[in-house]
């Protein structure tokens, strides 16, 4: 097949598109130029849209000896993940950019550009596997459950599945760095890249800070008393314990939590601790990556965070919502995270979670 | 598998007598400053050179300074002759707004750094400048202006520019032209046109990467920024690089096929017209180089094109500068009058002496695809 692989800069991206020229594909290496105004050289082990990360991804596919090209999709980024993860945290929600940036950005603007210009696919160094079965190709977990991604690539639909290639979903972590080391890829111990790439600093809650202003409003308990300050809602996240500052006790003396962030009266609901279990979750905007989910309840697992645990669930769509009923209560959900719908190892689908109860 | 090579503005093959020049000069022990007989040996060689290359610009040799590139020469030749004027209190810079990055680059940093005014002249539709404004200009702050910098043609269009009018308007006022593009491929005569400094380049012509030249007056002196042995004219100090400078002379010394690689331009001209009715060809009514021709395509964008044409086995260029990998919109084209998105939907194919007109066969067969993906791509 011709593959467009899809090099951050880093070692796993370099290491799938070397095993995809290995696999007989003819591979042409993109790096995707996302920040409008790139940093020179990466700080830390944060951001991967530097200067320096794109001489690396070039270096890299110098080394696996293919073409190499670098796509100016910064203004797509912007607009479909940047933008839209202010506007989720000024509604309060809690938003993964990761995934937004495969369903927008990795697995749209550039699969569909590849597709345009007459490749098959796109390779990405992403942990997940995929399969074919009888109801098509499948996305599963990846081997190495530590690096699993699967999570931020439920947002991808069965058609763009079918033109996604991950090569190193049988491979753990360390096998992937001793590999890329033996290829001679310079990026073999390169850190891994952390937290959100466009928030350099780390200070996920000072960026926003920045963004959004800091307008001051009040922390309330359930029953609506002003029971502290903060300065902008969108920097608390549901089941938060620390950092509320609050001055009035509760009667017994036990801790409070976040339970909710309403954006439109900026305020912040705190309470106990059981306040925050949850025990049925429903998503909007749903996507299958299989066959559709029906009304018919099912058995199998829910995950609501990008490492989080895979939690036994019943689930069915009820015609609007992706709806997931679970066996044990959880703690502290936000809405605005994704709920990634499990059968085993494969992934069935994904919903943006949009009520709690 | 063929690989075609339409890149030539970006650099040409050496030459094979450049290539063996170069080798054997290589084996020749000696610093060309050295009082001794190998040193000597170095020197005479070197000497000749820059005898033939004088001889092929029509200067004399006192008047090449070897530089390493062609950037060099023009930041020794737009900051020099900057600060020569600055003190008698001449503070402005003219440029065209077509000039190469080494030199709108070096007049910005003057701007900034060194506090020059920096005027731009406009070009037409169709890639020459605006003499009239270059004459508006001297006459209004002639007194002022230290030093006027047009290029002999342009590096993304191949369009030539008027510089022997441009030496007549600016009388007294220094002029220095970049002849990079133009050296060889058209008649280049530092003595017929009359400038204070000319800008040569050895790779552009079948010589080595790494050596250029400046052609400046007998006897004028402008301030160095390379300080150290004083090598040339104490304006460019640095272990004289006889090797290159024998092989830049060689190739300096061979015939360019200007007819030929004329006729071979007209033939991709026309076949990219028939293969792609509504693409258009930059600069086409004016006088131009033999093997640049600047097409834009409507509907595509040219990193896209770039890309699906290396697949094919050809390479071009955009001719533009990259930032970070990301191509720009070309300057050139945008002082054309193209916008944003036309200019981005632009490509530059230049032919050299080793073109075929197999090589023009070949790129306008695979263009009607690479341009029907290119359009695919771009209407997503």
């Amino acid at each position: 097949m011709k593959l467009i692989a899809a090099m951050s800069g880093g070692v796993d991206s370099a290491v799938a598109a070397a095993r995809a020229v290995e696999a007989g594909h003819e591979v042409i290496g993109v790096h995707l130029a996302l920040a409008a105004n790139p940093q020179k050289y990466r700080s830390g082990a944060r951001g991967c849209c530097t200067i320096e990360d794109s001489h690396d991804a070039r270096r890299a596919a110098d080394v696996i000896g293919i073409p190499f090209y670098i796509w100016d999709m910064a203004e797509e980024f912007h607009d479909g993940v940047v933008e839209d993860f202010l506007a989720e945290y000024s509604a309060g929600r809690t938003p993964n950019p990761c995934l937004r940036c495969n369903e927008k950005i990795k697995f749209a603007a550039v699969l569909d550009r590849a597709r345009a210009m007459g490749f098959d696919g796109v390779v990405t160094g992403h942990y997940a596997r995929t399969q074919i079965s009888d109801s098509g190709k499948t996305l599963h977990r990846a081997v190495d459950h530590s690096k699993d991604q699967s999570y931020v690539l439920s947002v991808l639909t069965v058609e763009q599945i079918a033109g996604a290639i991950f090569p190193l979903g049988d491979t753990t972590k360390v096998d992937i760095r001793a590999e890329a080391e033996r290829r001679g890829l310079a990026v073999a111990q390169k850190p891994d890249s952390h937290d959100i790439c466009f928030v350099p600093s780390g200070d996920n809650a000072g960026w926003l800070r920045d963004r959004l202003g800091s307008e001051v409003g009040p922390i309330v308990d359930q029953d609506g008393n002003k029971i502290g300050e903060h300065k902008g809602a969108y920097t608390y996240t549901i089941g938060q314990r620390k950092g509320l500052g609050l001055t009035v006790p509760t009667a017994d003396g036990s801790p409070r939590f976040v339970l909710k962030i309403e954006p439109v009266s900026n305020t912040v609901v705190v309470g106990a601790r059981e306040d925050l279990a949850i025990s049925t979750m429903r998503g909007e905007r749903p996507v299958w990556c299989g066959p559709a989910v029906t009304a018919e309840p099912q058995r199998g697992f829910v995950q609501v965070r990008a490492h989080g645990s895979a939690l036994p669930c019943t689930y069915f769509f009820d015609g609007t919502l992706l709806v997931a009923e679970l066996d044990e209560p959880l703690l502290g959900l936000a809405t605005g995270q994704a709920m990634v719908i499990y059968d085993g190892d494969r992934v069935v689908g994904s919903a943006t979670i949009c009520e709690t109860q | 598998m063929p690989s075609i090579y339409v890149d030539h503005a970006a650099t040409t093959p050496m030459s094979p007598a450049a290539i063996s020049a170069i080798s054997q000069q290589m084996q020749q022990l000696g610093n060309p400053s050295s009082l001794h007989s190998h040193g000597r040996a170095a020197r005479k060689a070197l000497e000749d050179a820059r005898e033939l290359i004088a001889e092929q610009v029509h200067c004399l040799p006192s008047e090449v300074i070897f530089t390493a590139s062609g950037t060099e020469a023009n930041n020794i030749a737009l900051k020099g002759l900057f600060w020569n004027g600055k003190k008698s209190g001449k503070q402005v810079v003219v440029i065209s707004e077509i000039e190469h990055h080494a030199i709108l680059d070096p007049a910005h940093w003057l701007n900034t750094h060194e506090g020059a005014e920096v005027i731009t002249i406009p070009v037409s539709n169709s890639g020459v400048i605006d003499l009239q404004v270059l004459r508006d200009t001297v006459s209004a702050r002639g007194s002022e202006i230290a030093v006027i910098s047009i290029m002999h043609s342009n590096n993304e269009t191949g369009v030539l520019q008027p510089i022997k009018e441009v030496v007549e308007i600016a009388g007294d006022i220094p002029v220095h032209t970049d002849a990079v593009q133009s050296f060889k491929k058209v008649p280049v005569s530092y003595k017929e046109l009359g400038v204070t400094a000319l800008t040569l380049s050895a790779h552009k012509i079948g010589g080595p990467l790494g050596i250029g030249a400046l052609i400046l007056r007998r006897a004028f002196e402008i301030p160095a920024l390379l300080h150290g042995g004083g090598q040339e004219r104490e304006i460019r100090s640095g272990t004289l690089n006889a090797p290159s400078i024998v092989a830049f002379a060689q190739a300096a010394h061979e015939k360019y096929p200007s007819e030929a690689v004329s006729q071979l331009r007209d033939s991709f001209i026309a076949g990219v017209k028939n293969a792609v009715p509504d693409a258009y060809i930059n600069g086409e009514i004016s006088a131009r180089l033999p093997g640049i021709v600047n097409v834009t395509f409507p509907g595509t964008q040219s990193d896209t094109l770039l890309l699906l044409l290396d697949s094919a086995h050809v390479s071009a260029s955009t001719g533009s500068a990259c930032s970070a990998g990301v191509h720009e919109a070309s300057h050139v084209l945008l002082a054309m009058g193209h916008n944003e998105v036309s200019a981005q939907s632009s490509l530059r194919f230049s032919f050299g002496s080793t073109s075929t007109q197999a090589d023009v066969d070949y790129v306008l067969s695979v263009l009607p695809d690479v341009i029907s993906r290119g359009r695919a791509a771009n209407n997503l």
